[in-house]
């Protein structure tokens, strides 16, 4: 494990020691069983698998886990473990999902975004969020969550 | 315990069959039928104390169960349907818990698809909550001695008014089970002023899960010792190895071996494709593996299939007499040299469903039996399937159904659920077949390519005298049967053969089209270029006609009447014209209250802004839109609003039922936009978002405002019939905005920008 990369994941220190071209996405939902992220295009282009690494929204399917090295990476599954997160509230309040598979991915880059720009405008929103797809449709509901979550103590 | 104790399933199936027939055998199948099953197949419903049929079951401490035997892919039927359930009930809706049901013939249909799901089983929802009512209520009145009629339910209890006395359906769980089941005349329902939840709704029982990742998805199942699987499949549909070398493959970490999928006998239907599967301990290590086969492949006949060649193909076959599908007059006649005619030719490329969540299926064969773990629309199609391919009962194939990351009807066709039986069968271990957003894209059942041909003889004023239209596009029929190559009535009748206005001389037509690549259902499927051609012929009429686009779609479809069908095979999307008959007044009155609502003629527009409006009926909803859309100097196009009207009949879930008509508006800007699958040498040339671009946030509809028209007409499709008169309305805008008329998808390949 010499040259193993260490890490931490939802603040627990992980080890990777195997192909350090593997995407950190295959290492979240095959080996930890992070399910959360998904998978969606695999170069980058949907956002569904996005994480935060050291508070940055990226795109877990091309993040290779030589790029890991004392990263802290959130996922999904640690937003709102103590009680859910003001977007996710929203999330909630505004009726957002429909069928959710991408909402994992829109929550967290719309935390990056509202850390980046806390009263976000709507270009602002498109420019955050474009990156991200919703094959539902969902984005008038996430744009409004989006706002609203704007509005609510961080 | 059923009434009915000889119920055979043969019977039951018949009924389920029969058009319009409330699906009671589902209802009341003995349970004879599914006792002999193992515990796999047995809901927590099944196993309650309470337990009068399929769909609901009562727990001594009041837990209520409901069976949700529909798939969840974001319609949140997994929610509107139990909440009927919960309404005829009176339970309280905190205290129920949802069951997702397995693939099983009890429950009746379970093909969620088509838009029909709350129109199908409301009434057995209905039936199957008001059966344990009545069963509560008869075992309370037995307890104190006291007439059923005294007694009524309140939430979750049942309650004697003279006496004030009041019993919980937990506590009553046990004594009713005693009871025997009521027939269907014993059982009355709730009264509409009585409803609970029918109309005002719900949000989805899984809203927390969908918003923390704990929903569990096809990509999310697992199962200890599963190996993972990437599959090359023939490029070309129909394709076959020649020349296979693994051995490069086998050399990359993980992988442990590859497996040779036969390649489907025709006709394709729902068989794996065939190819190489690459098994490995990480979805990584088998996507890895893969690139490093080395495959020359028989591409077949299929190989001389290109794209551009087969839209002249189309395009001059809709110019030819084509088969009858309805006519009336004679449009000949009226089509005479010196009458005034105008004609139009329209194009839709194939399009891709791309769901969130490519197709992936997790499948354990196991002492001859099979379990699938996967995100289907039909997991009674899986059944089939897996049966057929294994050679074993379809019995012995246990469906679970996970959450789907979206649909759209791709996940009706479950050939991917069958790859991970057939290489689970073969390799003796669980195995997860994962596709890549590429396998989904190019190895899709496609909404089906089509050209249409409108001409009309118009009068002095504009108005047409005589209309021909004729479509041509591969059917679907073609993945079950290689030589069908005209439309099948159902799908002719998706906005064609139900062409609403009242023209004296009308002739309509179908031409035929041969397939080379899987055609299939997509989210509103036919009615999406039958309704461009048809909305944006109506629109061109119009402007020809000096008329405003509006008054004149309202004079065409005229004043209220019912569509006479006589003598035309009109499927009416599986249901009874009687119950569900064609009235045009609906589909006027749903365009009148989007010409209020939008603003129409009102609104005061910048330069390079303009409305369309476009109105369709299909999956048995009348909906009218309006878009409204912004076109910059360099053709870019934006969106800022959409009002759409909708009449769908009785409604269950009104919020819900809005999200599903503004996300159709997003589908409809990805078609219009973007949607175009191509192919050169049999092989489809796009791959990924970045070739087969869908509507993003900046690029969708700023604000779709929905209406639901308040009705008592029985409940019609939510899904699926805010897409057909989308993509026209918009095309309609641009013409206003810009002078250039569309007639032919996507956007992408018309220069919007002024010209230089």
């Amino acid at each position: 494990m010499a040259n193993a990369i260490q890490f931490k994941v939802n603040g627990v220190t992980h080890s990777f020691d195997g192909d350090p071209d593997t995407p950190l996405l295959w290492y979240l939902r095959d080996t930890l069983s992070l399910t959360g992220t998904k998978f969606g295009c695999g170069v980058g282009l949907c956002g569904a698998c996005t994480i935060h690494k050291n508070g940055d929204a990226i795109r877990a399917c091309i993040t290779p886990m030589s790029s890991l090295a004392g990263a802290e990476v959130r996922t999904i599954e640690d937003i709102g473990a103590n009680g859910l997160h003001p977007v996710q509230k929203m999330w909630m309040q505004f009726n957002v999902p429909q069928c959710g598979y991408c909402q994992s991915g829109q929550i967290m880059q719309a935390i990056a975004l509202l850390k980046s720009k806390p009263k976000p405008t709507d270009a602002d929103i498109d420019e955050g969020m474009a990156a991200n797809i919703c094959r539902c449709g969902t984005y008038q509901r996430i744009r409004a969550a989006i706002k609203a979550a704007a509005q609510e103590p961080a | 315990m059923s009434a009915i104790e000889n119920v055979s399933r043969r019977w039951f199936l018949k009924g389920l069959a029969g058009a319009g027939a409330l699906v009671l055998g589902a209802y009341y199948a003995p349970e004879i039928l599914w006792a002999q099953k193992s515990d796999d197949g047995r809901t927590d419903a099944d196993n309650a104390t309470l337990h009068p049929n399929v769909f609901v079951g009562i727990e001594t401490d009041g837990t209520v169960w409901i069976v949700a035997h529909r798939s969840e892919m974001g319609t949140v039927i997994r929610t509107t349907l139990p909440l009927v359930v919960a309404d005829e009930l009176d339970a309280d809706w905190k205290r129920v818990k949802i069951d997702q049901a397995i693939g099983d013939h009890r429950y009746g249909d379970q093909n969620t698809d088509g838009s029909h799901s709350v129109r199908s089983f409301f009434d057995v929802m209905r039936l199957s909550g008001a059966t344990a009512r009545v069963m509560l209520i008869q075992a309370a009145a037995q307890q104190w001695g006291v007439p059923v009629s005294e007694c009524k339910t309140d939430v979750h209890a049942v309650v004697h008014s003279a006496s004030g006395r009041r019993l919980g359906y937990g506590e009553l769980a046990s004594a009713a089970s005693k009871l025997s089941v009521p027939k269907q005349d014993e059982v009355h329902l709730k009264s509409k002023s009585a409803w609970r939840y029918i109309g005002k709704g719900m949000t989805s029982y899984d809203l927390a899960d969908l918003v923390t990742g704990k929903a569990v998805y096809g990509m999310d199942a697992q199962l200890d010792g599963m190996l993972f699987a990437s599959i090359e499949h023939p490029p070309v549909l129909g394709g076959k190895i020649k020349w296979l070398d693994n051995t490069d493959a086998l050399k990359v970490a993980g992988v442990s071996q590859t497996v040779v999928i036969d390649p489907f006998k025709p006709p394709p239907a729902f068989q794996p494709l065939g190819g190489v599967a690459v098994l490995a301990n990480s979805t990584w290590a088998a996507f890895q593996g893969r690139k490093k086969l080395k495959i020359d492949w028989d591409n077949g006949p299929n190989a001389t299939y290109d794209s551009d060649q087969y839209k002249k193909e189309l395009q001059e076959t809709a110019r030819k007499p084509a088969k009858l599908v309805r006519g009336q007059g004679d449009v000949d006649k009226a089509f005479t040299p010196t009458a005034s005619i105008f004609e139009a030719d329209y194009y839709v490329p194939l399009l891709a469903h791309a769901p969130m969540e490519p197709m992936v299926a997790l499948a354990e064969f196991k002492e001859g039996k099979v379990h699938a773990w996967a995100p289907t629309q039909n997991p009674q199609a899986v059944q089939a399937i897996v049966s057929s391919e294994l050679g074993i009962s379809k019995d012995d194939v246990i469906c679970h159904v996970t959450f789907l990351g979206g649909g759209f009807g791709r996940k009706s066709k479950p050939d991917y659920v069958a790859e991970a039986a057939v290489l689970s069968h073969k390799v003796g271990r669980p195995v997860k077949v994962v596709w890549t957003r590429e396998d989904d894209i190019q190895f899709d059942y496609y909404n089906a390519v089509a050209a249409m041909y409108m001409k009309a003889a118009l009068d002095s004023s504009g108005k047409p005298t005589a209309w021909l239209q004729r479509s041509v596009f591969p059917p679907i029929t073609s993945i079950f049967d290689v030589n069908a190559v005209y439309g099948d009535p159902p799908h002719l009748a998706q906005g064609w053969t139900d062409m609403p206005y009242d023209i004296p001389n009308l002739r309509i037509e179908n031409g035929p089209a041969k397939a080379h690549v899987r055609i299939g259902w997509l989210r509103s499927v036919a009615n999406i270029y039958h309704a461009f051609a048809v909305q944006t012929f109506t629109d061109e009429l119009a402007h020809r006609a000096k008329r405003d686009p509006a008054d004149y779609l309202l004079e065409l479809i005229g004043q209220p009447r019912t569509i006479d069908f006589k003598g035309v095979e009109y499927p009416n999307y599986g249901a009874s014209l009687d119950t569900y008959p064609w009235e045009t007044g609906r589909l006027r009155r749903v365009t009148e209250m989007v010409i209020e609502k939008s603003g129409w003629g009102k609104r005061k527009l910048g330069k390079g802004s303009g409305l369309g409006i476009a109105a369709h009926r299909s999956f048995l909803t009348y909906v009218a839109t309006v878009v409204e859309v912004e076109v910059n100097d360099q053709g870019d196009i934006r969106i800022p609003r959409v009002d759409c009207v909708v009449d769908a009949g009785l409604v269950v879930n009104p919020e819900v039922t809005k999200a599903q008509f503004e996300g159709a508006a997003v589908f409809g800007t990805s078609v219009a936009r973007s949607g175009e699958i191509t192919a050169k040498n049999g092989a489809i040339e796009q791959s990924n978002f970045d070739s087969y671009p869908v509507a993003r946030i900046n690029e969708a509809p700023y604000q779709t405002n929905v209406y639901l028209v308040d009705s008592d007409a029985p409940p019609a499709g939510v899904g699926e019939p805010g897409v057909p008169p989308f993509v026209p309305a918009l095309c309609n805008a641009i013409y206003v905005a810009t002078g250039k008329r569309i007639r032919e998808l996507p956007l992408s390949r018309t220069n919007l920008g002024k010209e230089s």
